[in-house]
Formats: structure tokens, C-alpha cells, sequence
């Protein structure tokens, strides 16, 4: 578990590196994820490697979260200042991306017949 | 140490006391949550703040405090967005056979995110500085924050309004979704990644695997078309 975990991080550090060299618009994780998955396509191995710490910290996303989510109380005035476009854009505009991204998706599928996933 | 008040200065001071108190309040969030069978509107994430935010409030606890403890578990959302490789590789078929949906929802899905974003903030009397800062916010804090500062918005707001929509996403996704009779847990899950990144992808986790990792990759793949797409948006709208 603990050389897992040293795998993910090497990942995320090649992924900052690589992010920073070449000036990719995209954060280094993201790079790191890109890079993980295609060195264990490679290698088959490295997937089973990584499952189990990938799981535990999948399982418990939310947590992570909480740290940036207290940070938004400190902008407490701002969010009392303007409050009605921030509600507007937060409530309105993610349902309506909710709505028309899942909208599209089961159009594409059901076009091109049922498929369970999984 | 000589009575409560002391005690207390030394507790408050140690980054373990934040720590615990982090671990602690999510445990019981995610009790709450398990026991409502996950109930939309019980939000782990939201709980966890809410309370965390108040013993904040009630102690005049400053946020570089709370947070000498807390940055432990921040740091772990870098290893956690690299960890999403394993879903995806595990269900690399089923991505591989939805190609075309996934394109083409991509596409639907970021335009309206961004361009839905902007015009409410104007609607609803915005100036350019929100309105810029709120463009991005239905992608992962780190890389709106960076479109945010090139499109000439407020990072930090950004971050706010981020953590903001994935919240509300999470807790809208499920009763939108069943109101539209939509049933696919892949269509749910892509969505839930794509309008509200991790949060969102946590949410969808919870819910069901295939739907977890439908979101994941929406969440990685929105990021990216953000990132490379969004400034262009921002101008055109």
C-alpha cells in the first residue's frame, strides 16, 4: 500500500513536472492522471499496483474537499455583496449543465443502441 | 497548564486539533449520510463545512490556523485526481464503446457550463470582474483558477464558486436527473463529473460504480477542453 501510494505520487510529481516544462494549460494531477493510465496500458502490472490506494482515497473524495470548502467562509462579505448573481450562476447554470450534458449523452447512446455499461 | 482557558490555547494552536476535528466532523457527515441512504440533500461535504466552519466561528479561529492542520488532507486531492486512473482503466471498454457520446456531450456540456455561467452572472448584474471569475466554475479548482486569471477574474473567487457548484450539484444531479427520466448511470455520472468536477464525481462514487467513473473521466475531460477552450468561449460570448 505504502509503495502504491509512492507510485501515485511519483505520477503527480511527473505530471507537475511535465505541466511546468512544457507549459500545458492543465494542473499537474491531471497530467499525472493521463501519464498513469498510459504507463499501466503499457503495463499491466501497475494497475493492480495501485488499485487498493486508489480506492481508499476514491472512497473518501468528499473529505478532501472540506479544507477549500471552510476557505470559502473567510470571503464571507463578498459572497453577502453579491449574492444574487453568484446564487444565480452556481444554482441555475449547473443544473442547466447537468441537465444538458446528460440530455445529450442518453441521445448519442440510444442512437447507437443500448449498452449497460460497466 | 492551569485551567480551561490555557488548555484550550495549547489545543487550538496544535495543527492536530484541526486535523482530528476535520476527520471527526466528515466521519460523522458520512454517518448522517449513510444512514439517510445517502439522501441528496445530506451532503458529506456540505455537513462537514457547516459544522467545521462553526466551531471556527464560535472559537475567532483565523484560517491560517485552521488550515496548518487541515493542508494534510488537501494535499491528498493531487494523488486523488491521478488516482482516477484505475477507474477508467477498469471500465476502458465501456468508455471505448460511448466515444462518440462522450465527444459530443463533452462539446454540448462544457459550451453551456460556460456560456450559461456568463450570461446569468450579466443577467443578474454582475460586473466583469465576477462575470470573468464565474465563467470556469464548473471545472476543477486548480485549472479554473488558472482560466480565471487569464480571462481577467479574481482566482479567488473563482475557487469559491467552485467549491459552490460542485455542492449544489451534487445534491441537484440526483432528483434532476430522476425528474428527467434519465436512467443511464453513465449519462448521470458523465454529467455530475462534467458540471461539478470532484464534488460532483464524489457524489456520483457514492451512488454507483459505473456512474463514478463515467464522471471521473468527464471530470478529467471537461478540465481539459476548459482549459483550451474557455478563453475562447469567454471572448466570443
Amino acid at each position: 500500500m505504502l509503495r502504491a501510494f509512492v507510485v501515485v505520487v511519483c505520477f503527480q510529481f511527473a505530471g507537475e513536472a511535465l505541466s511546468r516544462l512544457i507549459g500545458l494549460p492543465v494542473p499537474g494531477p491531471v497530467v499525472g492522471l493521463a501519464l498513469l493510465a498510459l504507463a499501466a496500458l503499457a503495463l499491466p502490472g501497475l494497475q493492480r499496483e495501485v488499485e487498493e490506494v486508489s480506492d481508499l482515497l476514491l472512497r473518501h473524495l468528499s473529505l478532501l474537499f472540506v479544507p477549500a470548502g471552510v476557505g470559502v467562509l473567510q470571503y464571507s462579505d463578498l459572497l453577502r455583496r453579491e449574492w444574487l448573481p453568484l446564487l444565480a450562476v452556481v444554482v441555475v447554470s449547473t443544473a442547466l449543465t447537468l441537465a444538458v450534458s446528460a440530455l445529450a449523452f442518453t441521445a448519442m447512446t440510444k442512437r447507437g443502441g443500448e449498452d449497460t455499461g460497466a | 497548564m492551569s485551567g480551561p482557558a490555557d488548555f484550550w490555547l495549547f489545543l487550538s494552536a496544535s495543527p492536530l486539533f484541526w486535523l482530528a476535528l476535520t476527520l471527526g466532523a466528515y466521519v460523522g457527515a458520512d454517518a448522517l449520510a449513510a444512514k439517510t441512504s445517502r439522501h441528496p440533500a445530506v451532503n458529506p461535504v456540505l455537513l462537514t463545512v457547516l459544522g467545521v466552519g462553526a466551531v471556527l466561528l464560535a472559537t475567532g479561529t483565523d484560517q491560517q490556523t485552521y488550515f496548518a492542520g487541515a493542508q494534510f488532507i488537501n494535499v491528498l486531492l493531487g494523488p486523488a485526481t491521478v488516482a482516477f486512473a484505475v477507474p477508467i482503466l477498469r471500465h476502458r471498454s465501456a468508455i471505448r464503446r460511448n466515444l462518440p457520446a462522450i465527444a459530443v456531450t463533452l462539446a454540448a456540456g462544457t459550451t453551456t457550463g460556460v456560456v450559461s455561467a456568463v450570461l446569468l452572472a450579466k443577467l443578474f448584474g454582475g460586473g466583469a470582474v465576477l462575470v470573468a471569475s464565474v465563467a470556469p466554475k464548473s471545472v476543477t479548482a486548480p485549472i479554473a483558477m488558472g482560466v480565471s486569471r487569464e480571462i481577467g477574474g479574481l482566482p479567488e473567487l473563482t475557487a469559491v464558486v467552485v467549491i459552490a457548484t460542485g455542492v449544489a450539484g451534487a445534491i441537484v444531479v440526483t432528483p434532476l436527473m430522476d425528474a428527467l427520466r434519465i436512467r443511464d448511470w453513465r449519462a448521470r455520472g458523465f454529467a455530475a463529473g462534467l458540471a461539478a468536477h470532484g464534488i460532483g464525481t464524489a457524489r456520483a462514487l457514492q451512488v454507483n460504480p459505473v456512474a463514478g467513473t463515467f464522471a471521473g473521466l468527464a471530470l478529467a475531460l471537461n478540465g481539459l477542453v476548459t482549459a483550451l477552450v474557455a478563453p475562447l468561449l469567454f471572448r466570443l460570448v
